[in-house]
């Protein structure tokens, strides 16, 4: 009767091996890593990249511990985080020589240890929190009432400037709040502006009003207008945090959405959080200018710039004098896209341009006829010229940039022109800092209070229960094992609250097997036979077993839906150690016992403790 | 080994009227001093600024209460934090700083002053952030209470259901009295720590009612009171090694967890201790004062009372 079938065996010592499988790359450790990865867009890591990094790193004499090469970039370990540091300066001065454009991006990382067949399987270590790894956290609101602001203010210009090329005459035009209301002396002249601009702005409804000669339509922007703004400002802002992050070569930045206006950012790893903080919270500005063409060319960066110039350094790395005069600044682009020149078929940029712009552009571009126009972006530290086009034409509201050697060049310029500065301005709301000290003080105070503790259990379980002690302690192992294996299977970034749930379910899933030696106990007590008392006492034990974990379930399941973080993290570790613990005490421990008892044709005693007393017989039998 | 050699059943219903004021008592205290003092919520809630500092020395707190004020911050909180070289301050939030600005200054200042400052934490919670925070909680508490009463009185109807929530409700209350009562830091982990032992410590309360329904099978014509008072006596043992179990594992935590797990373990102490007390001292008397009996606990019985009925008159 306490005998399973080879098929539970099976399933058990199966569960057994790939809980080890996916726990074991968490104790190889992680090295400290460079990782280099090219600029360009279509440029791979290749062997003569990887000779230029050996031999940068050997004539600096910086011992580098193991070199991978992977899809994007190489991999170079090394011993420690000093080595590594220096390893990044050099690597970074010897492929990025000082005034030239970056062409590399040379990053800190970190990368298991684990051999590599283990990681060909799937079997990685978990993510550490920022809390366990030290790093910044930022949860940042995006200003939307800004964002739909912006958008108002460039349709009333627009509005305007439709009219006026229309040559509908209308007496004001002027914002009210959201609405925007253009005001009219003639029926005649109202109902063609009406015609028009319903074409021009479906983003809005319209609604005649007036009478005699004070007329109006006041338009007003829809309300799926509005979710349509709030989407694009949050992804330019996403687009532009993701360009920065960049800048900072964090190891696996995290820049996401949450809810409907907000971004998470976290950057573990990095040291520098004042750098960060000023990186995340600046705002770049785009801006066009005229290329002076008076003076072609600088030979070099060094070359002083003439009068009223300034030298900026064009994408592919070429210098050019710019005028210092700005014509245009970036609020007036409502729009840029990748697309293909309907001529030449070749890939270009298309630009939207308000009213406002429009207007300039349009002028600015006649007087200026096959000269250079460049689209600079300004950042606090550096101006970068990411568009120098020969103006071709007179300009207007919608034009093209082409002559872009391939289409992924285009959609970067198009990234760049709408990401390279804010949709709308963000604020801070949430702020958490982790120095890298106190990242690993968090480890390892979080690891060792786990074995401590699980130490003091295992004691005291052995010591009361004997055998049947050290199979529940077996048991409680097994289910460390399993749920850090499901933990790393699924990628979990595990955090210090997550450890904590790794400890409390240890100490509470061995309530089950103290509700089954118990009860074996008790039916020993009684009088039955070892054997079957085993069988009652698991048998009997599962009902309370599954009904306890119910209700601690119920309120991981709750944490998890309402919990934020770490309190998330939390939850996921309740959760999962809920379902680990009811495999591991009732079947682990079973099969263990079975494998001592189950062979056995009679059994004379158990060796789980003093069961020779009786208590006095219930009351009314 | 074995602590437990209880040979009678331990009279504890008879006691249900003490135990029941010892626990209202305690409720009633809890209450007051939630009232009275309230809980001293952590930035997760309220919002600001915390930030942590490491010192090469120990830390002198005075000067860096003065470096503060020469910023402004005359309401900041300093304090030392595990060690004398390690320095909590706390700044409440300001209107038209962001929060990136403040801690650099506040850093800068302190390097001023002592460069063997370290900054090992910076944690900015907005004051919206933290009303979520408040809102999410509640809710999560809710859901946990309802989720519970409904699994129990699909369990067991509802009387034990109804008793056995009170009882585990009340201890929610108590756990808020001592953060209320010595001041401690209530944040977000603690709130977690708190859910988490309502769900563990209703485990309690449901491995008793388990083996009430099973004495009401086995001990035909015992009294209410006989059938759970047995049932306590006999989970005891069990109850008690459980817990304290987890309890080593919790105070594991409390010692060798650091700062950041302290408070998270001290909320699970005080809930363990009172889960068990109230979760079967509590919540079987109430359960036999709502008017418990076998007709609570499930269809089988109604079975046999279907085949024998003379038996029940």
């Amino acid at each position: 009767m306490n005998r399973f079938p080879l098929w539970k065996n099976t399933v058990i010592a199966i569960a057994l091996l790939l809980g080890l499988l996916y726990t074991l790359p968490n104790f190889f450790g992680q090295s400290p890593a460079v990782q280099v990865s090219p600029l360009a867009a279509n440029a791979k890591p290749d062997d003569a990249l990887r000779a230029q990094v050996a031999a940068a790193l050997l004539s600096s004499n910086v011992p580098a511990i193991g070199t991978s090469m992977e899809a994007t970039s190489i991999r170079v370990k090394f011993a420690d985080t000093d080595a590594q540091l220096k390893a990044r300066d050099v690597l970074d001065k010897a492929l990025n020589p000082e005034g030239q454009q970056a062409a590399f991006v040379v990053a800190l990382n970190l990368v298991s240890n684990a051999p590599s067949w283990m990681e060909s399987m799937g079997a990685l270590p978990m993510y550490l929190g920022l809390d366990l790894s030290g790093g910044v956290h930022f949860l940042l609101q995006v200003d939307m009432k800004a964002a739909i602001n912006k958008r108002i203010d460039a349709a009333t210009n627009e509005v305007r400037s439709q009219l006026r090329d229309a040559r509908v005459f209308y007496s004001g035009i002027s914002r009210d709040g959201s609405r925007i209301i253009a005001r009219f002396q003639e029926p005649a002249q109202r109902d063609a502006a009406n015609k028009l601009l319903e074409k021009m702005f479906p983003d809005f409804t319209f609604r005649s009003e007036g009478e005699g000669q004070d007329l109006s339509i006041s338009l007003t922007l829809r309300p799926e207008a509005f979710k349509g703004i709030q989407d694009s400002a949050l992804k330019q802002n996403i687009l532009a945090l993701r360009n920065r992050v960049n800048e900072l070569g964090a190891k696996e930045p995290i820049i996401q959405q949450q809810g409907e206006d907000r971004i998470i950012v976290q950057l573990p790893g990095v040291q520098d959080t004042a750098k960060a903080k000023e990186i995340i919270g600046r705002t770049a500005s785009l801006e066009i200018r005229l290329v002076d063409e008076e003076h072609p060319g600088p030979a070099s960066m060094t070359e002083p710039a003439p009068f009223g110039d300034e030298l900026v350094v064009e994408r592919r790395g070429v210098p050019v004098f710019v005028r210092k005069q700005v014509v245009l600044t970036g609020e007036v682009i409502t729009d840029a896209s990748a697309g293909f020149d309907s001529q030449s078929s070749r890939p270009s940029v298309n630009i939207s341009m308000d009213g406002k712009g429009a207007r300039i552009i349009k002028q600015v571009s006649r007087e200026n006829l096959k000269k250079r126009m460049a689209i600079l972006l300004i950042e606090k530290t550096r101006t970068e010229a990411i568009s120098v086009a020969t103006i071709q034409d007179e300009l207007g509201a919608r034009f093209q940039i082409t002559g872009l050697s391939s289409p992924k060049e285009a959609n970067d310029l198009a990234l760049l022109l709408r990401a390279g500065a804010l949709a709308a301005p963000m604020e801070f709301l949430e702020e958490r800092t982790v120095g890298p000290s106190l990242g690993a003080e968090n480890i390892a105070r979080g690891f060792h209070s786990t074995w401590i503790g699980f130490a003091a259990i295992s004691v005291f379980m052995i010591a009361y229960y004997m055998l049947f002690g050290l199979i529940s302690v077996v048991a409680l192992a097994t289910n460390v094992l399993f749920l850090v294996g499901l933990l790393s299977l699924l990628q979990a970034t595990l955090t210090l609250p997550g450890m904590a749930g790794i400890a409390l379910t240890v100490g509470m899933a061995i309530d089950a097997n103290v509700l089954i030696n118990e009860r074996i106990r008790e039916e020993l007590r009684n009088g039955n036979s070892p054997a079957a008392s085993i069988f009652a006492g698991y048998d009997r034990a599962f009902a309370t077993i599954f009904d306890s974990n119910v209700t601690t379930g119920i309120a991981g399941i709750a944490l998890f839906a309402f919990g934020s973080g770490p309190v998330k993290g939390f939850a996921v570790v309740l959760v999962l150690g809920i379902l680990t613990s009811m495999f591991s005490s009732v079947l682990v421990s079973r099969a263990l016992v079975n494998l001592i008892y189950g062979r056995a044709r009679k059994i004379e005693k158990l060796s789980i403790g003093n069961t020779q007393w009786r208590e006095e017989a219930p009351p009314q039998s | 080994m074995e602590f437990f050699r209880i040979r009678k059943d331990i009279p504890f219903m008879s006691w249900g009227r003490y135990t029941t004021a010892i626990s209202l008592l305690t409720f009633l205290l809890a209450v007051f001093f939630l009232l009275t003092k309230g809980l001293n919520l952590s930035v997760d809630f309220t919002g600001g600024t915390v930030m942590e500092v490491h010192y090469g020395q120990p830390a002198d707190v005075q000067s860096i209460r003065g470096a503060l004020s020469t910023l402004g911050f005359n309401d900041a909180s300093v304090q030392n934090f595990g060690t004398s070289r390690d320095v909590l301050i706390r700044l409440p939030i300001k209107q038209g700083l962001s929060s990136a600005q403040l801690s650099d200054q506040v850093m800068q200042k302190l390097l001023q002053a002592d460069q063997s400052a370290k900054m090992q934490r910076v944690e900015f919670v907005g004051p919206q952030v933290g009303d979520e925070l408040v809102r999410d909680g509640s809710a999560a508490l809710l859901f946990v209470s309802i989720g519970i009463m409904l699994y129990l009185a699909i369990r067991f109807k509802w009387r034990p259901a109804v008793a056995t929530i009170v009882a585990n409700l009340h201890d929610v209350i108590i756990i808020l009295g001592f953060f209320a009562f010595f001041q401690w830091e209530f944040s977000l982990s603690v709130l977690a720590a708190v859910l988490a032992i309502l769900g563990y410590s209703v485990n309690e309360s449901v491995v008793v009612f388990d083996r009430v329904r099973e004495n009401f099978r086995k001990m035909r014509g015992a009294s209410v009171a006989v059938v759970i008072d047995n049932a306590i006596t006999r989970t005891m043992s069990r109850t008690i090694i459980t817990h304290g179990c987890t309890q080593l594992m919790v105070t594991s935590m409390l010692f060798f967890g650091g700062e950041a797990l302290h408070y998270f373990a001290l909320a699970l102490t005080i809930g363990i201790i009172f889960g068990i007390y109230s979760s079967v001292l509590v919540a079987s008397p109430i359960a036999m004062w709502l008017g418990m009996t076998r007709d609570d606990f499930v269809h089988v019985e109604k079975k046999q009372e279907v085949i024998r009925p003379s038996e029940e008159v």
